[in-house]
C-alpha cells in the first residue's frame, strides 16, 4: 500500500523540493513507514531520527490530525489513505 | 528571514573571523590592518554553531561548520568559496554506530590534521568522542579506542554537556595526540588512537570529594605551540596549569590572576611563552570579575599575568567568554579576538595591547576562529 509522508519546509532540501513523499509499505504502522523512508531517503530519515532510531525530541508526528504520542507512538496503525505529517514542535528560544 | 549571506570577500593576506553563535554563524573580513571589518551572515540561521574551522592545507581555503538544529540535529558542512555556498546536508554524515548506544548531540571542535596529510581531519563531539576522517572530511568514523574506552561509563556531563572540546595533535610525533573533555579531563594516546590514558596529575577537581582523581576533571581548554612541542597550557574549571612534559604532570600557574576559573584560552601564534585567557568570577557567577572586561596575558609561560584593558569596558560589564570564543590569528603583531555571551565581538591587532569592538548585537557567541588567508 502507499502512504503519504508530508515533509515540512525546513527538510525539503532533502526531497528535491517536494512537500510530500510517497512510500510503498507492506506493513501498517508509522514505525514501519519510517523504516521504508530510511531505505529510500536515508538523509531525510537521519534528520527525523537519531542513530538509536529514536524520534528526535522536538519533532511531532501526526497521522492525519492525530499526534502519535497519544495513539501508540511508532506503533500507531496506518492505512492506505493515511497522511503521516512531520512538524517541528513548539520549542526553542 | 535574513538576507542570504554571500560569503567572505577575503583575498590572500586578509583576515577572516569566523563567529559561531546560538543562532547561526557570521563571517567578518578585514585586510591585514584589521581595522575595518565587513560582516556576512547569518549562515545557518536559527542553528547553533559551536564549531568552525578554516583548512588551508589545500590549494584554496576550505571553511567547515557544524550547525546544529534543535529540531533536526547536527550536520557537517563544507564551503569551498568562503561561505558563498555550503555543501548539502546529505553529505558528510557524522554518526555513532547504532550498536554504540550513542547519538550525536553536538560537534564542539573541527580540527584539520597534520599539514603533510591533508586528507586527515578530526572532530570532537558530544557525547564525548573523537571522530576521524581519512578522506578530507567526506566520511567519518569514531576512533574505536576512544569510543570503547573503559572509563566511558564514569565520564559525566558538565553544564555544557559531555563534550570533547579540545584536540591537540602532537606537532612532531604522528601517533601522539591529546584530547580534553568535560568532565573526564585530559587523555593522551601514543599509538595513533588505539589506546588512551588519563593525564591529569596536578589538575584539581573542586567539585569532587577527591580533589585529585586520576580522571574526572572538568578541563575547559588546552593549547600548545609548535615551537615547544611538549609544553601545554590548561584552563580548568578552577585552575590554570602548564605542563612541560606533554601532560605527564601539571604545575599551577595562576600567578596574579583575579580568578583561576574561566573557559577560554588561546596561544600566541609565534611566541610559545605568550598565552591569553579571560578569567571569570566563579563557577556560580560566570561573569568577568568586578564587572571589568579584562583579557589576561602571560609573556613568561605563566610566571606572571597582566590585564589587557585598553578599549574594553571597565565598569558594568557582566560578560562571559566561553571556551572556544577566544582565538589568535597568524599575523605579526598577533590579532587576538573574542566574543561574549552578550553578542559582542572584540578584536586586537597589536598582541592584545588595545581592543576595538567589531560587532555587537549578535546572538550569544560560542565560537570564534581567526585565520589569515594564505
Amino acid at each position: 500500500m502507499s502512504v503519504t509522508l508530508v515533509v515540512p519546509g525546513p527538510l525539503r532540501d532533502l526531497t528535491g523540493g517536494r512537500s510530500t513523499v510517497g512510500l510503498e509499505v507492506d506493513h501498517v504502522t508509522v514505525g514501519q513507514a519510517f523504516e521504508a523512508l530510511r531505505a529510500e531517503l536515508p538523509a531525510l530519515y537521519d534528520r527525523i531520527f537519531t542513530e538509536q532510531r529514536e524520534l528526535r525530541p522536538h519533532i511531532n508526528v501526526f497521522v492525519d490530525a492525530a499526534d502519535i504520542r497519544w495513539s501508540g507512538g511508532l506503533d500507531t496503525p496506518i492505512d492506505g489513505s493515511s497522511e503521516v505529517v512531520i512538524l517541528p514542535s513548539v520549542s526553542g528560544g | 528571514m535574513p538576507e542570504n549571506p554571500t560569503g567572505s570577500s577575503a583575498r590572500a593576506g586578509d583576515v577572516v573571523l569566523m563567529v559561531g553563535t546560538l543562532k547561526g554563524a557570521f563571517l567578518f573580513t578585514s585586510d591585514a590592518s584589521r581595522k575595518k571589518w565587513t560582516s556576512d551572515g547569518p549562515h545557518f540561521p536559527g542553528e547553533e554553531v559551536y564549531a568552525l574551522a578554516m583548512d588551508q592545507r589545500g590549494t584554496t581555503p576550505t571553511l567547515w561548520a557544524a550547525p546544529g538544529s534543535a529540531f533536526w540535529g547536527v550536520t557537517l558542512r563544507r564551503s569551498d568559496d568562503l561561505g558563498a555556498t555550503w555543501s548539502s546536508r546529505e553529505e558528510r554524515a557524522v554518526k555513532f554506530p547504532e550498536e554504540s548506544g550513542l547519538s550525536l548531540k553536538r560537534v564542539w571542535q573541527i580540527r584539520p590534521g597534520p599539514a603533510d596529510e591533508p586528507d586527515i581531519m578530526y572532530l570532537g563531539v558530544e557525547p564525548t568522542c573523537l571522530f576521524e576522517s581519512r578522506d578530507g572530511g567526506a566520511s567519518w568514523a569514531p576512533v574505536e579506542g576512544f569510543l570503547k574506552h573503559q572509563h566511558r561509563e564514569f565520564w559525566t556531563p558538565g553544564q555544557g554537556g559531555l563534550c570533547m572540546h579540545t584536540i591537540v595533535p602532537h606537532p612532531e610525533v604522528r601517533d601522539r595526540m591529546l584530547v580534553a573533555f568535560s568532565t573526564g579531563g585530559v587523555y593522551t594516546t601514543t599509538d595513533g588512537g588505539a589506546s588512551w590514558a588519563p593525564r591529569n596529575v596536578g589538575v584539581r577537581a573542586e567539585f569532587l570529594p577527591d580533589k585529585h582523581p586520576e580522571f574526572g576533571q572538568c578541563v575547559h581548554k588546552v593549547v600548545s605551540h609548535p615551537d615547544r612541542p611538549d609544553r601545554l597550557f590548561l584552563q580548568n574549571h578552577w585552575g590554570l596549569y602548564r605542563s612541560d612534559d606533554w601532560a605527564d604532570t601539571w604545575q599551577d600557574i595562576a600567578n596574579g590572576v583575579p580568578s583561576d576559573f574561566g573557559f577560554a584560552m588561546a596561544m600566541h601564534p609565534t611566541d610559545s611563552d605568550t598565552v591569553y585567557i579571560v578569567p571569570l568570577e566563579s563557577d556560580t557567577f560566570r561573569c568577568v570579575p568586578e564587572a571589568k572586561l579584562r583579557v589576561y596575558r602571560t609573556r613568561d609561560a605563566g610566571a606572571s599575568w597582566q590585564p589587557l584593558t585598553k578599549g574594553l569596558p571597565q565598569a558594568g560589564a557582566y560578560e562571559t567568554v566561553l571556551r572556544d570564543a577566544l582565538d589568535t590569528d597568524q599575523s605579526s603583531p598577533a590579532g587576538v579576538y573574542f566574543g561574549t555571551r552578550s553578542g559582542k565581538v572584540y578584536a586586537s591587532a597589536d598582541d592584545g595591547n588595545s581592543w576595538s569592538l567589531v560587532h555587537e548585537g549578535l546572538p550569544p557567541v560560542v565560537c570564534v576562529k581567526a585565520a589569515v588567508v594564505a
